[in-house]
């Protein structure tokens, strides 16, 4: 059996964050009761004009600069004409052959792979139909006109994972930038993934299939996977794959044939005669330039540097920038890699388990900063303080209060911990006089009756040493 | 005095002067569409009710005393948005059609104290010369009812002509305005592409269409010019021209100026194309005359307007195309009962909606975009463009203006053309080249036939020198001494 691998690439829309939409003045938000955000433009209406939003060429470049893309001083806006009942003028502004902004990368997994990107161009989103059943469709126009950005990458993946995280890099990124707010159930970041299959090592490209309808990370694993193994069964058994557009149908796990090639469209694309040409000015773009965020790359490097993390958990908590800015707040506030060890581990676990992002988390940064410093001056051992993040949490009140509240002080005041050690060595004289007689791993059974007594308040590092030293006592 | 055979000029005079008001006016204009218009058909929609409320209003205020088109009845082309009324552009798919905006030269022209007096014919969707292809009947040339008044913008031409209103809009897509302007004997003026917003104009041809003024004189259609022209945050494709930054200037500036030297360049081998004798005398003697007048005529070559026309119809009909797509019977307008899919209802839709000439245009449009025909067709009409916009900067080395007649041709009879749309688009020959370019030009009357049709004498200059078009066709119309109206 021939080896094979997969060659994938992606196609990936972002729905810019803009007040206003791609070319009128009409509002962006998604949301709004049906076809209360438009206008002649963005219905269509016979006489309306486009007028271009400079604040999403603004965030276009950001992305382009962000990816390392070539940002062109002059772009032209195109017609693709194509007939459909959301299309409101049945042709759609995009970008064609002079895109925005091209020849970029993203690096993926950790950095040991780098994925081209194509061009990065502008167009306007379509608006939404709404199916309610029966022989009536209808049209909602208030998407109609908010501006997208297509980021076409090269066919540069070798492996499904990787365009997963690809898609995760990218997310990222336009979060960083502020320009889209990533959220793929909404739509407002869509993605589409090209699969070809070749014998392993082989320089040519095999015929692709494009699959549509990915809502997910996951989805852009699974049907990049799905379409790597059905291709490679067709050519292991001598068949052509046969160059059609594809739909994920995510319930069944598999990829449907939506249209095949012949049944492609020409869409007779040609230079938008309504705009100029679109010209970037070397000034616009050193201001944008200056104005971008650090990236997660560069924060994730900064990271381990600055905080001495280790690259997988920079790379955790720089994914998201709220989640990296809230790390930053409690590494400030307190021992860096305490405060790593919490975000990473209690943090991230509360937010996973619940779906919620750090966003909508309970504890602030400044009440982890409290529970951590609490826990490194000993105030509460690490079980206890388990307990009050726990509470925290239930009760959104602070560390302080939630200690006292509960009496979860550590017991450090060694005459106490002495007079309940002295308790349990006089409760177990058998065991005493087997730990005397070389059993001294029974010292944890003594440890574990003095934690127990105190009902887990005693300091565990005082408790030991102050059995150990009881026991040699009596010998 | 008749009220409805007077300038802009003559007429706001009396306005000023107080001898009368504007409901004089719309009255007497009403009074003559009443009259007239059974036989001329100039008019799609009469806006009686709500010209009089504003003719009231600016009594009222007394508004229309200093305003520059204060009280002047004005006609629109039916492809002009209007939240007044219906905008139809002469399409059975807009029948029913009412806008919900209006376009930025309406405004324009209600600010400076205009009233719409009404909505006039043209060929469906400024498709045609003739407004033969009108969904609702063509217009007649008032000159001779019999005879075509051009197009597309024939209501606007024929409605100056005839009396019913003193000032019209049009547009001009390859000489839509010009061309019917010459047919019946007004003065037409295409600006400079740019120069007057788009913003509510049903696109034709979204790279060369203009709005422009139809009028009695030189002196009318730069004050209403003056008036529409200017940058439209609405339309990206506007320019900040001169015309529309010079709102104090008044005609008499204009006129001053007419002693200026100035040179007229004539592309004689291009003229000679046109062959009617009658068309090629007038031409040469106008020439002759504004020579004699101390213009200087020097010969130009055009040598790419050969290739005009070809290019013309790949250009305008590919962008007509795809701007004709979104009358799909979705969501306004025309839409056909009783279709079993979506493809259906789109192919019925459009199939019952649009007209023939509409038809051929689309397809024509969308043959050359297609995949394989590009390169071959679209993109080498736009070279061609290309060659027609040095030509024309390579002639403006020598000469001020560049003159030619407006169409080959006096007035056709209506039903000549009709079956042959390659004879149709001849009668464009002239005015398409400067369309091409982009350029400013103007029809002036300057003559008639032996058969007492009208004549033009075109003139084009350079980007956003209106004003030169405008001193030179003070100079045609005064060496033409055309003043008769129609009877």
């Amino acid at each position: 059996m021939t080896a094979y691998e997969p060659v994938i690439g992606l196609e990936v829309h972002a729905q810019l964050a803009t007040e206003t939409k791609m070319f009128c003045g009409c509002r962006a938000r998604f949301g709004a009761e049906p076809n209360t955000q438009v206008c002649p433009v963005c219905l269509g209406l016979p006489g309306a004009l486009p007028v271009v939003n400079a604040r999403a060429i603004e965030f276009a470049v950001r992305m382009g600069l962000a990816t390392h893309c070539t940002i062109a001083s002059e772009s032209i806006f195109a017609r693709k004409n194509y007939f459909y009942p959301d299309c409101p003028k049945d042709y759609h502004i995009s970008q064609f052959d002079t895109p925005l902004c091209r020849d970029g990368y993203l690096l993926v997994d950790g950095g040991r792979a780098r994925v081209g990107i194509t061009l990065i161009h502008l167009e306007e989103d379509a608006g939404k139909l709404i199916h309610p059943g029966g022989a009536v469709s209808y049209v909602d126009m208030n998407r109609s006109g908010v501006p997208l950005i297509e980021i076409v990458s090269e066919p540069d993946i070798r492996r499904a994972c990787d365009a997963a995280d690809y898609l995760r890099r990218l997310r990222s990124i336009v979060r960083y930038l502020g320009i889209c707010d990533g959220n793929m159930e909404e739509g407002s970041l869509r993605c589409d993934v090209n699969v070809s299959v070749r014998p392993a090592g082989s320089e040519e490209f095999g015929i692709k299939t494009e699959i549509k309808n990915l809502n997910s990370f996951r989805q852009v694993e699974e049907a990049a996977e799905f379409e790597f193994e059905r291709q490679s069964v067709l050519l292991e058994k001598g068949k052509r794959v046969a160059q059609d557009t594809l739909l994920w149908n995510a319930p069944a796990g598999r990829a449907e044939v939506m249209r095949s090639k012949e049944q492609a469209q020409d869409y007779r694309y040609f230079p938008e005669p309504d705009l100029r040409v679109l010209r970037v000015s070397e000034a616009t773009l050193e201001s944008v330039r200056a104005a971008l965020p650090e990236l997660p790359d560069a924060r994730a490097a900064r990271f381990v540097s600055q905080y001495g993390l280790p690259e997988y958990d920079a790379g955790v908590l720089t994914a998201a920038h709220e989640l990296a800015d809230y790390y930053e707040t409690v590494a400030s506030g307190t021992d860096p890699k305490a405060a790593s060890n919490w975000v990473m581990g209690e943090v991230l676990r509360e937010l996973g388990s619940r779906h919620i992002d750090i966003g909508s988390f309970e504890i602030s940064a400044a009440m982890l900063v409290d529970l951590i410093e609490a826990q490194r001056a000993g105030t509460v051992n690490s079980s206890a303080a388990k307990k009050v993040f726990a509470a925290m949490i239930e009760s959104g009140r602070g560390a302080a209060e939630v200690i006292a509240d509960l009496g979860l002080e550590q017991i450090s005041d060694s005459g106490q911990i002495e007079a309940e050690a002295q308790k349990i060595l006089q409760d177990n004289p058998d065991e005493v006089a087997k730990y005397l007689g070389g059993k001294e791993n029974l010292l944890q059974f003594f440890v574990g009756q003095l934690m127990r007594a105190t009902r887990g308040k005693a300091n565990p590092a005082t408790a030991r040493e102050m059995l150990v030293r009881l026991l040699d006592a009596r010998r | 005095m008749d009220l409805t055979r007077q300038t802009v000029a003559t007429l706001r005079r009396e306005l000023e002067d107080g001898r009368i008001n504007p409901l004089d006016i719309v009255d007497a204009h009403l009074d003559a569409i009443e009259q007239r218009d059974g036989d001329v058909h100039a008019f799609l929609d009469v806006h009686a009710d709500s010209a009089r409320d504003a003719a009231r209003r600016l009594t009222d205020d007394g508004s229309y005393r200093t305003l520059p088109l204060g009280g002047i009845p004005v006609a629109l082309k039916d492809n002009i948005c209007t939240t007044a009324g219906r905008t139809t552009c002469a399409s059975k798919i807009l029948e029913h059609y009412s806008s919900p905006y209006d376009a930025t030269v309406v405004s324009r022209l209600r600010s400076a104290g205009a009233i719409v007096i009404g909505k006039t014919n043209l060929d469906e969707f400024a498709m045609g010369s003739s407004t033969e292809n009108s969904a609702f009947g063509p217009s007649h040339n008032p000159w001779n009812l019999e005879r075509a008044p051009g197009g597309s913008s024939g209501g606007s031409a024929a409605a100056v002509a005839a009396g019913l209103a003193p000032v019209a809009l049009g547009s001009d897509t390859g000489g839509s305005i010009r061309q019917p302007a010459s047919f019946c004997g007004v003065v037409g003026m295409k600006p400079t592409y740019g120069c007057v917003s788009r913003y509510g104009l049903v696109a034709f041809a979204s790279s060369l269409d203009q709005i422009g003024p139809l009028t009695r004189s030189v002196a009318d259609a730069a004050r209403v010019t003056r008036v529409i022209a200017g940058h439209d945050r609405n339309d990206s494709t506007t320019l900040r021209c001169a015309m529309g930054q010079r709102e104090g200037a008044t005609d008499a500036d204009a006129d001053a100026r007419t002693d200026a030297p100035l040179t007229i360049g004539v592309p004689r081998s291009f003229v000679e194309a046109a062959q009617h004798a009658e068309v090629q005398q007038n031409f040469d003697d106008v020439v002759e005359r504004l020579s004699k007048r101390g213009v200087q005529i020097v010969n130009v070559e055009l040598p790419h307007a050969e290739y005009a026309s070809a290019a013309y119809y790949v250009v305008a009909n590919a962008e007509a195309s795809t701007n004709l797509a979104r009358f799909d019977g979705v969501r306004y307008g025309h839409r056909s009962r009783n279709s079993p899919d979506l493809d259906a209802m789109y192919a019925n839709t459009r199939a019952e909606g649009f007209g023939a000439e509409v038809k051929r245009r689309i397809l024509l449009g969308t043959y050359v975009l297609s995949a394989g025909y590009y390169d071959a067709y679209y993109h080498r009409a736009m070279q061609v463009r290309s060659l027609m916009i040095r030509d024309y900067e390579a002639a403006f080395g020598r000469c001020d203006l560049i003159a030619t007649p407006t169409s080959p041709t006096p007035a056709f009879p209506l039903g000549e053309r009709v079956d042959d749309p390659l004879a149709m688009y001849l009668a464009d020959a002239f005015t398409i080249p400067v369309s091409l370019a982009g350029l400013p030009a103007i029809s002036v009357p300057s003559g008639r036939a032996d058969d007492g049709l009208p004549l033009g004498f075109q003139l084009a200059g350079r980007p956003c020198d209106e004003e030169t078009v405008f001193r030179g066709a003070l100079r045609v119309e005064s060496v033409a001494g055309f003043t008769e109206a129609v009877a």
